[in-house]
């Protein structure tokens, strides 16, 4: 069937893993801020700006990983932008949330046109080479897929166990959990939750923004317009689809790269029967279907959107 | 740092909330045009001359302005009953295509019945679209942001494929459109040799109509009640269900009569770039108008006049137009926080 | 008296809200190993009082000393390291996190990379034998039940070393099995060494479990004294004061039944009850809230439906009840939580006043605005709403005015049928007499009115008859005249048992 050997083509394989990475980065940067309690929309413009602000380091000269940093910098100023408007003035999560992927959105791109303003071709960089791990990659058939990827694939992998580790099995990420679902229980016990949200917020975005900053150091190797194509709406639904346990978020973002990279195969396969833009939206219509599954036993965190005020009856 | 309700909010407060908004965008820009290099002063001079200048500026102005009104109230109905409609993009496109289905040879009637007509289409179109997330909202709590977002990607790949397929013209030399509308559909223009059409009319028309609805009839009434505090709405009788519904209907009826109108005045014909973001835009414009809708048609204009006044002064200083962008992204965030401060007053601990 | 024995020592406590004041020089020891009672209607204080031992208030005078030192006021944390631990009415749980989390959360530095959660299991589980308090630490808070989830608070403040005791009202939401674990366990703890404050308003219960009864009463202690050494009169005479002034209401001919239950149940929260209520009469429900109010008036205002048993309005029965059903056949409700319910804060004066009311102004969907305004200033006039003018936000009026609003709207179109739930709570006496009026103005007029209320003093003042909601059931009704202040606070504490007499056919005579 032509379905298994699209599958057992280890260039699919590789091509999961480069779609996945950036969903990986952004779901679990929003779950992150979602399980504190804030709902992130700022995502898209967030992941704008990563891709930006990565590039724009290595252009002007710079070191990628140094780049990477930027960008996750970047991201960590505009959560921090996020959090003082919804978590302490206690704005609409939502349109806060859209303006700030406008300003993000429209910073990147003014500062890329100021940087570059006649080219319709934007220059290449040299983007991140695929890292072989010694040994492993030499393994057959698997060496090839799972350990010759980029390294930011990698560090896509460790971070999230590692953030995994962080929020479930630590002090910290308990406050963090508990933050989200019964502030008032959490501040009876001396925790601070402004500061709490805050840190979460900021943390999740500039995860966010590494996912960005992934598109143009990795998986391309320029930046263009519109460039993100609405993966940070994607993974907002893919929060909600995972029922906010990061595990599962993991599996949604990879699961989500098997049917796009699937899509796209199909897509040459079958020619021009079915048109080319059908594939394109299964993306987004399989966001919207997940979203539809999942909401009848959404275990979404209980303060979720709700600001908290300090001290209020 | 705490929040203090206020007991009254003086009416300079209210007014000069959304004043200070664009006085800090500007302020924003300002700053962007010096960090480039460019003289601030005179870059802000060029943006209001390009905009104003000339009888021809302000036909553009204008021009801009009319979809612009028409994606502010389509921003500022939903809102108004909390419901998040960031999907006004798509339902602009939406209604365009239905002008085009039923413009473009359909049926072939005169001008005075055909343009009604394509309105009606095109607002039918953009309603139905956003029925979709309302029912998901009301029946199984979807977020409607999520939803009306990600439809917005599905609309333009479906116009995408409208414009290179089936509908693609094959008198157009090669370029993406669609057949170009009967002439009995197209909208007169204003000014002779401008852009300007009569669509400003009719958009400011219905600015007042939405209006009038809102204020003077009952569903406008409990639009508003659904929105201010639902579980009061919910006890004292009113069907909030069939509320956020019909509401969805006419929000996305309105960004869908922004297609019609950009379809029928400026264009002629469908493409893929017949709106540079005038519904996410439109958001920016309902927030700065306080949600009210003859607020709205200032708020297009003034809008309006950063945007065709940046092209203006892009051409002449180098600077990018996504400068208006940057101007529309912190007059939303600011006007959020200085809507925050009518109710509140901050108290440093 | 030996002092080294008292843990807990609160001296002249004073905090107002406002001009409201809440606790009045209150003052009374606590000593190890002693279970002491703390009585009171709601208002009475309880709560303030318990959240400033605990740090959630600060108090405006008076000191609180535990182990003879004194307590940093304000802070929680300073309280649960003093050993104060308070099982709150309102679970401070996290429905989507584990036993065990829940029971951490805050116990170790959010610097520390380990969670401790090895350790904290062996800890909880040497607590959970010690006292005979059996959960499942890997089971998800949201899938215990009430019990078991009271269960978890009680552990949450034994893990963090608490020797003293605050369980608010721990019995409202228990079973009565579960109850009786409930107390053997308090009996276990005390044995140990720890001090308990019980907050309750079940007589029984405080005279089975304590060793001693403090009584508020509107912000005053009015009885310090020994269980063993008292009555439960006496308590229920300090609870609710001996003097009521009945007011002047006149002997009225009841009509026919506007509104009835017979033998009505809800999943949850009633349980076989049976009232009629007749024009020309004020039906009063007493009884201490979260006995299931809220479940009869959701019943009466169309937001729940009876799964058993038999509702007519009009002798009629409400197949889909709805508040807009409830409208139609005449039924105005006042609702108990003004703010949230009742009104609608962003919009003006004028339009709050319209919200029932709007589709008779509205031909053809265009709102008659002059009328609806006009209407609105008469209305005003008519029911002394202070408020600078009928456009401004309804927000903006004080509580009393708010309630006045709601009674214009309520009462002007002369509903057969009136619920007033709490109408009177939060309100100054001359507000409260406002109400009160124009509630038997209502009556005289014609209609039936329900009227559901903590306040004892209003509830007996004001109706023809009453009836007693304690844990879901209803009791006979009864004349206020031939019943005391102290029999309703004996139903109302669940002293004496609700049986009630389905006798729907028995009439009342009325001295003519």
């Amino acid at each position: 069937m032509e379905l298994l050997t699209i599958l057992m083509a280890s260039g699919f394989w590789i091509a999961v893993l480069r779609i996945a990475t950036p969903l990986i980065f952004g779901t679990i940067g929003e779950l992150i801020s979602e399980r504190s309690g804030v709902l992130n929309l700022g995502i898209e413009g967030i992941m704008t700006m990563g891709s930006m602000i990565g590039w724009l380091y290595v252009y002007q000269g710079g070191n990628i990983w140094m780049g990477i940093l930027a960008a996750a910098g970047s991201g960590a100023l505009f959560g921090l932008l996020h959090a003082i408007l919804t978590v302490h003035l206690g704005l609409s999560q939502h349109v806060t949330g859209i303006g700030i992927t406008m300003l993000a959105c429209s910073l990147s791109y003014f500062i890329f046109r100021m940087v570059l303003p006649q080219v319709t071709t934007p220059p290449k960089i040299k983007a991140m080479a695929a890292w072989a791990i010694p040994g492993l990659s030499s393994i057959p058939v698997i060496g090839k897929i799972f350990f010759t990827a980029s390294p930011l694939t990698y560090l896509a992998i460790v971070i999230s166990a590692v953030l995994i580790f962080l929020l479930l099995k630590t002090p910290l990420g308990l406050a963090v959990r508990m933050v989200g679902e019964n502030p008032k229980g959490a501040e009876a016990q001396g925790i601070n939750v402004l500061a709490v949200r805050t840190g979460a917020v900021m943390v999740g975005s500039a995860l966010m923004a590494v996912g960005g900053a992934f598109l143009t150091l990795s998986a391309f190797d320029a930046f263009y317009i519109d460039m993100t194509n609405g993966r940070g709406w994607i993974c907002i639904a893919l929060v909600v689809f995972s029922s906010w346990r990061p595990g599962k978020a993991l599996l949604g973002a990879i699961l989500f790269a098997v049917f796009d990279a699937l899509q796209m195969r199909v897509q040459q396969q079958t020619g021009t029967f079915i048109p080319y833009q059908v594939y394109l939206m299964l993306p987004y219509i399989l966001s919207i279907t997940a979203l539809i599954i999942m909401s009848r036993k959404a275990a979404y965190p209980s303060a979720l959107l709700v600001p908290y005020r300090r001290g209020e009856r | 740092m705490r929040l203090e309700p206020r007991e009254h909010s003086s009416i300079f407060l209210n007014l000069g909330a959304p004043v200070f908004a664009v006085l800090a965008g500007l302020a924003v820009c300002s700053i962007m045009v010096w960090l480039a290099g460019a003289p601030a002063g005179k870059a802000l001079v060029l943006i209001f001359r390009g905009a104003l200048g000339s009888k021809f500026a302000i036909s553009e102005t204008l021009t801009r302005t009319t979809p612009l009104i028409f994606c502010g109230l389509a921003a500022a109905v939903a809102f108004r009953a909390k419901l998040w409609n960031i999907g006004a993009e798509g339902q602009l496109y939406m209604g365009a295509v239905a002008a085009t289905l039923v413009g473009t040879g359909l049926v072939d009637f005169p001008g005075y019945l055909l343009i009604p007509l394509v309105f009606a289409a095109g607002a039918l179109a953009g309603g139905i679209l956003l029925l979709g997330p309302a029912l998901l909202k009301t029946k199984l709590k979807v977020d409607e942001v999520v939803t009306t977002l990600l439809l917005n990607f599905i609309v333009l790949l479906f116009v995408n494929w409208l414009v290179f397929g089936p509908w693609k013209d094959p008198m157009a030399l090669g370029w993406p459109q669609a057949r170009p509308i009967l002439d009995a559909a197209i909208l007169g223009k204003l000014i002779p040799r401008t852009r300007l059409h009569s669509g400003l009319l009719i958009s400011l028309a219905i600015a007042v109509i939405v209006w009038a609805f809102m204020r003077f009839t009952r569903w406008g009434l409990e639009t508003r009640a659904v929105g201010a505090n639902v579980r009061a709405a919910r006890f004292s009788g009113i069907p909030v269900n069939r509320t956020i519904v019909r509401t969805a209907l006419i929000s996305g009826g309105l960004a869908g009569m922004a297609g019609v109108c950009e379809l029928t005045g400026v264009r002629d014909y469908l493409t893929l770039d017949l709106s540079p973001g005038f519904g996410y835009t439109g958001i920016v414009v309902a927030m700065l108008a306080g949600l009210h809708p003859l607020g709205v048609i200032l708020a297009s204009f003034f809008i309006s006049v950063i945007y065709i006044g940046a092209d203006s002064m892009t051409r002449q200083l180098g600077i990018t137009r996504y400068i208006a962008d940057v101007n529309t992204a912190v007059c939303l965030l600011t006007m959020l926080t200085t809507m925050l401060l009518t109710r509140y007053r901050i108290r440093l601990k | 008296m030996n002092n080294s024995d008292i843990v807990l020592r609160l001296k002249d406590i004073t905090r107002s809200f406002g001009s409201l004041v809440a606790n009045d020089r209150v003052s009374f020891d606590l000593r190890r190993g002693e279970i002491l009672a703390l009585l009171g209607e709601n208002g009475a204080g309880k709560t303030t009082l318990m959240n400033i031992i605990f740090g959630h208030y600060v108090a405006d005078q008076g000191e609180v000393e535990v182990f003879n030192r004194v307590l940093p006021p304000g802070s929680p944390k300073a309280a649960i390291a003093a050993g104060i631990g308070m099982v709150h009415q309102h679970f401070t749980l996290a429905g989507n996190l584990s036993v065990l989390e829940n029971i951490l959360i805050g116990t170790r530095s959010l610097i520390s990379p380990q969670s401790g959660e090895k350790a904290a299991r062996k800890k909880i589980m040497e607590l959970s034998e010690k006292y005979g308090l059996q959960v499942d630490t890997a089971a998800l808070v949201r899938d215990l039940s009430i019990g078991e989830k009271q269960r978890v608070e009680i552990l949450k403040v034994l893990y963090r070393d608490a020797r003293i005791l605050i369980l608010d009202e721990p019995t409202a939401v228990l079973t009565p099995h579960e109850i009786g674990n409930l107390f053997n366990t308090l009996r276990r703890f005390v044995s140990q060494g720890l001090a308990i404050i019980f907050i309750s308003h079940k007589m029984n219960e405080i005279m089975e479990i304590s060793d001693s009864v403090v009584v508020l009463r509107q912000g005053k202690v009015t009885s310090r004294v020994r269980t063993a050494g008292t009555t439960i009169h006496e308590l229920a005479k300090a609870m609710v004061g001996s003097v009521i002034t009945i007011r002047e209401r006149e002997p009225l001919k009841p009509g026919e039944r506007v509104l009835e239950f017979r033998n009505l149940s809800l999943k949850k929260g009633l349980e076989d009850v049976s009232l009629s209520v007749r024009s020309h009469e004020i039906l009063g429900i007493a009884g201490v809230s979260g006995n299931g109010q809220v479940e009869l008036a959701d019943v009466i205002s169309g937001l729940l439906k009876p799964v058993r048993g038999v509702f007519l309005v009009h002798g009629k029965p409400v197949p889909a009840p709805s508040p807009i059903e409830m409208l139609s056949k005449g039924v105005g409700r006042i609702p108990e939580d003004r703010i949230q319910d009742g009104l609608i804060g962003d919009m003006s004066v004028w339009e709050n006043l319209g919200l029932e009311n709007y589709r008779d102004y509205s031909p053809f969907g265009l709102l008659r605005l002059k009328a609806l305004r006009d209407n609105g200033r008469k209305l005003v006039k008519e029911f002394d709403v202070r408020c600078q003018s009928i456009f401004q936000p309804a927000r903006l009026l004080s509580g009393g005015n708010i309630q006045k609003l709601i009674l214009a709207r309520v009462l002007s179109p002369h509903p057969g049928i009136i619920l007033a739930n709490q109408p009177c709570w939060g309100l100054d006496i001359a507000a409260a007499a406002f109400v009160g009026n124009r509630l038997l103005q209502a009556r005289e007029r014609g209609a039936g009115v329900i009227l559901i209320s903590e306040d004892l003093e209003e509830v007996m003042g004001l109706s023809d008859r009453i009836q007693v909601i304690f844990e879901g059931r209803l009791s006979d009704s009864m004349r206020p005249e031939e019943v005391t202040p102290e029999e309703l606070g004996l139903l109302m504490t669940g002293h004496v048992n609700i049986t009630a007499n389905h006798n729907f056919d028995r009439e009342f005579e009325y001295a003519s």
